[in-house]
Order: structure tokens, then C-alpha cells, then sequence
């Protein structure tokens, strides 16, 4: 055979193969749908996730520990304690509120004012607000800084602000875990989808694959066209996903810009992306074909004309 | 060309179709296997093409033992045969020339060399213009026709048939056997299995008549 004829013959069956979809649309709509669905549920948590790592890349320097002086602690003093814990390698900056000033703070922002009034003295204390440099910002880090501005004289307590933000990646980290592994069981639901798609369509043309064999066809040439079918529900199933996570995004990107507005953020959602789109569509028609290979081998090898 | 030398063949189900059977068909014959249903014929033919094997014995096709061919072998030995089916086995989905175009599109013949060949395999036929045809829209006959063209467009130098005029009338019977005998003219070694003895005594050929899985009577050509 030379090797015109063969890519002649790829082409006709490919080709054949779609006009064999376009016989039966309504059964390839309905898997390509399921496929479709199967891949866009991992693809949504992905999409989800992305945002969120992207949302809070500007938190991870925004480490703050707030240490709180002891009552006896003098506005001189509080200053000498700021100079002491500036000259550490590890903090970037120390910034001072005294106890009349966080009052002040506190009055205006907490709406307890006419509360306040009734009290005898200030309950509040001195304050550092302490920035640690970039170097020092991780859990270990802010830790071991923790540690240490406790062990300063005169210092009552101290907090570390951010915690939650720890909490939060640490949580982001395990949710992309999570994504791997929805996406690889749902990768094997399309491949297993596919392949009873194909051993149905296997089992509706058997006589036509025994007349095949019957005039010397090979397996891998009565394979062929299930392959190319499987492909086509792959990568079907893969344009839908993305349509239907590009319509997901697009719902609810209006109420997010929104909210992130009214936390003073110009956050604004950002879909799948064109590479991460690419692999998706590649992955899906991949897992299609990998889906018929196996059902279509298994299945025309053991239908033998008789 | 064909050769049978003492072949046993046994089904799963116990019956033994073939129980012995010795002969041999020489390159360019006409021959007729003939006996009553269950005598063996189209065993025969399904040991020759593959679709069996023997369970004893030797079957050798041009030249070939056939227990030598490895499964993977089957499909290129069996476009060294065409065969011709009493059901004829056409797609039906498919219009009359991709039916018969089905061996060479197989055998990866391109596309201008196909379309060539199928419209003189029609002709050899008598179906020149019902390509575009669906099998559902020929008659019996014509539709055996289409089998038949499909069986040689590849030029196999072997033809067999199982019962090619079992579903037709005595006229469209005579007519196809004709066709054969055409065939057979040019050089094709063919081999026609038909309980039908009135038909086969019109036709000067071989005859090997099985009886209880053996050869029972064999006339010279």
C-alpha cells in the first residue's frame, strides 16, 4: 500500500466516521453531553481554585503581628521596645500606636463611643504593629518571630494577625489535591463512558464487522473507524466542558467584581485560559481514544464470522 | 490449488461434519461439492477459507498448509479468496459500490484504481448503473450479483461459493452458475457447494459428492 493510499484511507474514514455520528445524533449529543459534564466538574473546582491562589498572591507579604504592651509599659518605653525589635533582621518595620491614639482608632471604627465615655481609664495598651521582612513571612518564620517578641520585657501578648491566611493556603493547597484526583477519576469515567459507548456500537454493527472480516479485513482496520468515534466523543466532550465553564465563569463573574468592590479589591474573575484550554481539549480526545482502542481491540478480536 | 488430506472436523457440539475427507482441486477447475444438507459441504469451504479449522488432518490452499497461518495471518490469506455467500452478506446501509469496493478499500487499493475497478466488476455482472443503488432496491438475483462482483474485484485466483443460488429461482439460478462458469473460463479456480443435482448436471464439471462427512462418489472432470 503506498503511502498516499493510506492517509486516502485515514481520511475517508475519519470523514466516514463523522457521518456515521450525524446518523445517530441524538445518542452522540447525549454522551458527548456526559462527557462534557464528567470534565467540566473538575475543570470548575480548577478554575475556582486558580482565582483564589490569584486573589490572594498580594496576602502573602501582608504578615502582621500585633504585639500588645503591658499596662505599665510608658509611651518612652514603647518607643525604646520599637527601636529594639526594628534593629532584628527579620522585621521590615515596627509601626507605634499608643494607648490614646487606639482608642481614638477604636471609637471611631466600633460605634461603642458613648460606652467608652462611661469608662474610668483607657483599657487599652500600648501597641507594635510589626511587619516581618519578605524573607521571614512563612508560617515558620512569623512563628520564630512570635517566639522572640514574647520574650521582650514589658511585652503582654502577641498576635499573629494572619493566621487565617495560612489557614486559607493551606486549604487551597489540599482543594488542588483534590482537583488531580476528581479529575483523574472523572478522566477514567470518560474513558470507561466512551468505551461502553463503543462496545454498543460494536455490538449494532457486528454483522457488518464479520463481512468485513469474511473479505480480509484486518482488526485494526475494522478498529479503525470506532477509534476515530471515540475521538470525536472526546473532543466533543471536551469543547462542551469548556463552553459550559466559560458559561459558569460568566454567570458569576458579574456578583464576584461586585464583592470584591466592596472589599476595596479590583479583583476580577478570569476564566479558564487558552493553554489550560488546549490541554483540557488535547486530554479529552485523548481519553476518548484511549477508551475505544480498549473496548474496540477487546470486542472486534473476538467477533469471528462463522 | 486446494488440497484435503484426511480432514477430520468436529464442532464444540459434537457433531462431526467432516469425518476423513480426502481430495484435491487443481489450479483453473470448475467444482461442484454436492450432497444433502449436514453432508459437509459448507464445512469444507470454512476450512478452506479460515472461518474453521480442522480438528484432524491437513488442509493446504495454494500451496499453504492453513494450520500454519497464525491468526494475525487471516485477513491477508483471505484476500486470496472470494467468497460468495448463500445470503450474499451485503451491507445494506451502503450503496451497491461501496459494497463491492469493500475488499479493495481493505486491501488499500487508491481511490481513482477503486472506482475503475468496481464499475468493470460491475459490468462482469450485468449491474453497470446501479452503483449508486442500495442493496434493498435490487431483486434477489441482482443482489447475489453484487456478492458476486464483490467475491472477484480484488482478481482473487480462488472462488468459492456456499449455496450462491439457495434463495433464487431455477431461471436467476442458471444464470449466476452461468456467471461462474465465466469466471472459471478466465482462469479462476472456483468451487461451488449446491445440494441443487439438477443444476450441476447442466454444467460439464467436476463433481465431489459428500455423504456422512465423506467423499462419496468423485467424477473426473
Amino acid at each position: 500500500m503506498n503511502v498516499g493510499a493510506y492517509f486516502d484511507r485515514q481520511a475517508q474514514t475519519l470523514v466516514g466516521s463523522l457521518g456515521r455520528v450525524a446518523e445517530a445524533p441524538v445518542a452522540f449529543l447525549m454522551t458527548m453531553t456526559v462527557i462534557g459534564i464528567a470534565v467540566a466538574l473538575p475543570l470548575c473546582l480548577f478554575v475556582f481554585l486558580q482565582n483564589a491562589r490569584q486573589a490572594m498572591a498580594g496576602w502573602n507579604d501582608a504578615f502582621e503581628l500585633s504585639v500588645y504592651l503591658s499596662k505599665s509599659a510608658t509611651p518612652g518605653r514603647t518607643n525604646e521596645i520599637a527601636a529594639q525589635i526594628r534593629a532584628r533582621d527579620d522585621v521590615a518595620s515596627v509601626r507605634v500606636i499608643l494607648a490614646p491614639q487606639a482608642l481614638a482608632e477604636f471609637r471611631r471604627y466600633s460605634g461603642f463611643g458613648e460606652a467608652l465615655d462611661a469608662l474610668q481609664e483607657n483599657p487599652l495598651p500600648n501597641t507594635l504593629i510589626v511587619t516581618p521582612t519578605p524573607a521571614a513571612s512563612t508560617a515558620a518564620g512569623t512563628a520564630a518571630l512570635r517566639t522572640a517578641l514574647r520574650a521582650v520585657p514589658d511585652v503582654d501578648q502577641v498576635q499573629l494577625d494572619t493566621q487565617w491566611v495560612q489557614r486559607l493556603i493551606a486549604i487551597v493547597s489540599l482543594l488542588r489535591r483534590v482537583v488531580w484526583l476528581a479529575a483523574g477519576l472523572l478522566g477514567l469515567g470518560v474513558a470507561l463512558i466512551v468505551g461502553n459507548t463503543i462496545r454498543l456500537d460494536i455490538q449494532s454493527r457486528r454483522a457488518e464487522i464479520e463481512v468485513m472480516k469474511l473479505v480480509g479485513a484486518s482488526d485494526r482496520f475494522a478498529r479503525r473507524p470506532f477509534l476515530y468515534a471515540g475521538l470525536w466523543y472526546g473532543s466533543g466532550g471536551g469543547v462542551l466542558a469548556l463552553l459550559l465553564v466559560a458559561i459558569a465563569v460568566a454567570w458569576v463573574s458579574g456578583p464576584v467584581s461586585r464583592l470584591a468592590h466592596l472589599y476595596g479589591s479590583g479583583f476580577a474573575l478570569t476564566g479558564i485560559g487558552f493553554k489550560p484550554g488546549a490541554v483540557v481539549l488535547l486530554a479529552s480526545a485523548l481519553l476518548g481514544w484511549i477508551g475505544a482502542w480498549i473496548a474496540a481491540t477487546q470486542h472486534i478480536r473476538a467477533i469471528n464470522p462463522s | 490449488m486446494i488440497h484435503f488430506d484426511q480432514v477430520y472436523k468436529r464442532y464444540p457440539s459434537g457433531r462431526e461434519a467432516l469425518a476423513g475427507v480426502s481430495f484435491e482441486v487443481a489450479r483453473g477447475d470448475l467444482t461442484f461439492l454436492t450432497g444433502h444438507s449436514g453432508a459437509g459441504k459448507s464445512s469444507i469451504l470454512k476450512l478452506v477459507a479460515l472461518i474453521e479449522r480442522p480438528t484432524r488432518g491437513r488442509v493446504t490452499v495454494a500451496g499453504r498448509s492453513t494450520t500454519t497461518i497464525k491468526p494475525r495471518a487471516i485477513p491477508q490469506f483471505r484476500r486470496e479468496i472470494g467468497i460468495v455467500f448463500q445470503d450474499n452478506k451485503l451491507l445494506l446501509d451502503r450503496p451497491v459500490a461501496d459494497n463491492v469496493a469493500l475488499p479493495l478499500i481493505i486491501a488499500g487499493v487508491p481511490r481513482k484504481e477503486i472506482d475503475k475497478r468496481v464499475r468493470a466488476a460491475l459490468d462482469q455482472v450485468g449491474l453497470l448503473g446501479k452503483e449508486r443503488n442500495r442493496p434493498a432496491e435490487l431483486s434477489a438475483g441482482e443482489q447475489q450479483r453484487v456478492g458476486i462482483a464483490r467475491a472477484v474485484v480484488a482478481k482473487p485466483p480462488l472462488l468459492i461459493a456456499d449455496e450462491p443460488t439457495g434463495n433464487l429461482d431455477p431461471d436467476l439460478a442458471i444464470e449466476i452458475m452461468r456467471l461462474f462458469k465465466r469466471f472459471n473460463d478466465v482462469g479462476v479456480t472456483v468451487v461451488i457447494a449446491t445440494h441443487d443435482v439438477h443444476l450441476v448436471d447442466r454444467f460439464d464439471a467436476r463433481r465431489i459428492v459428500l455423504g456422512e462427512g465423506r467423499v462419496a462418489v468423485e467424477t473426473p472432470r
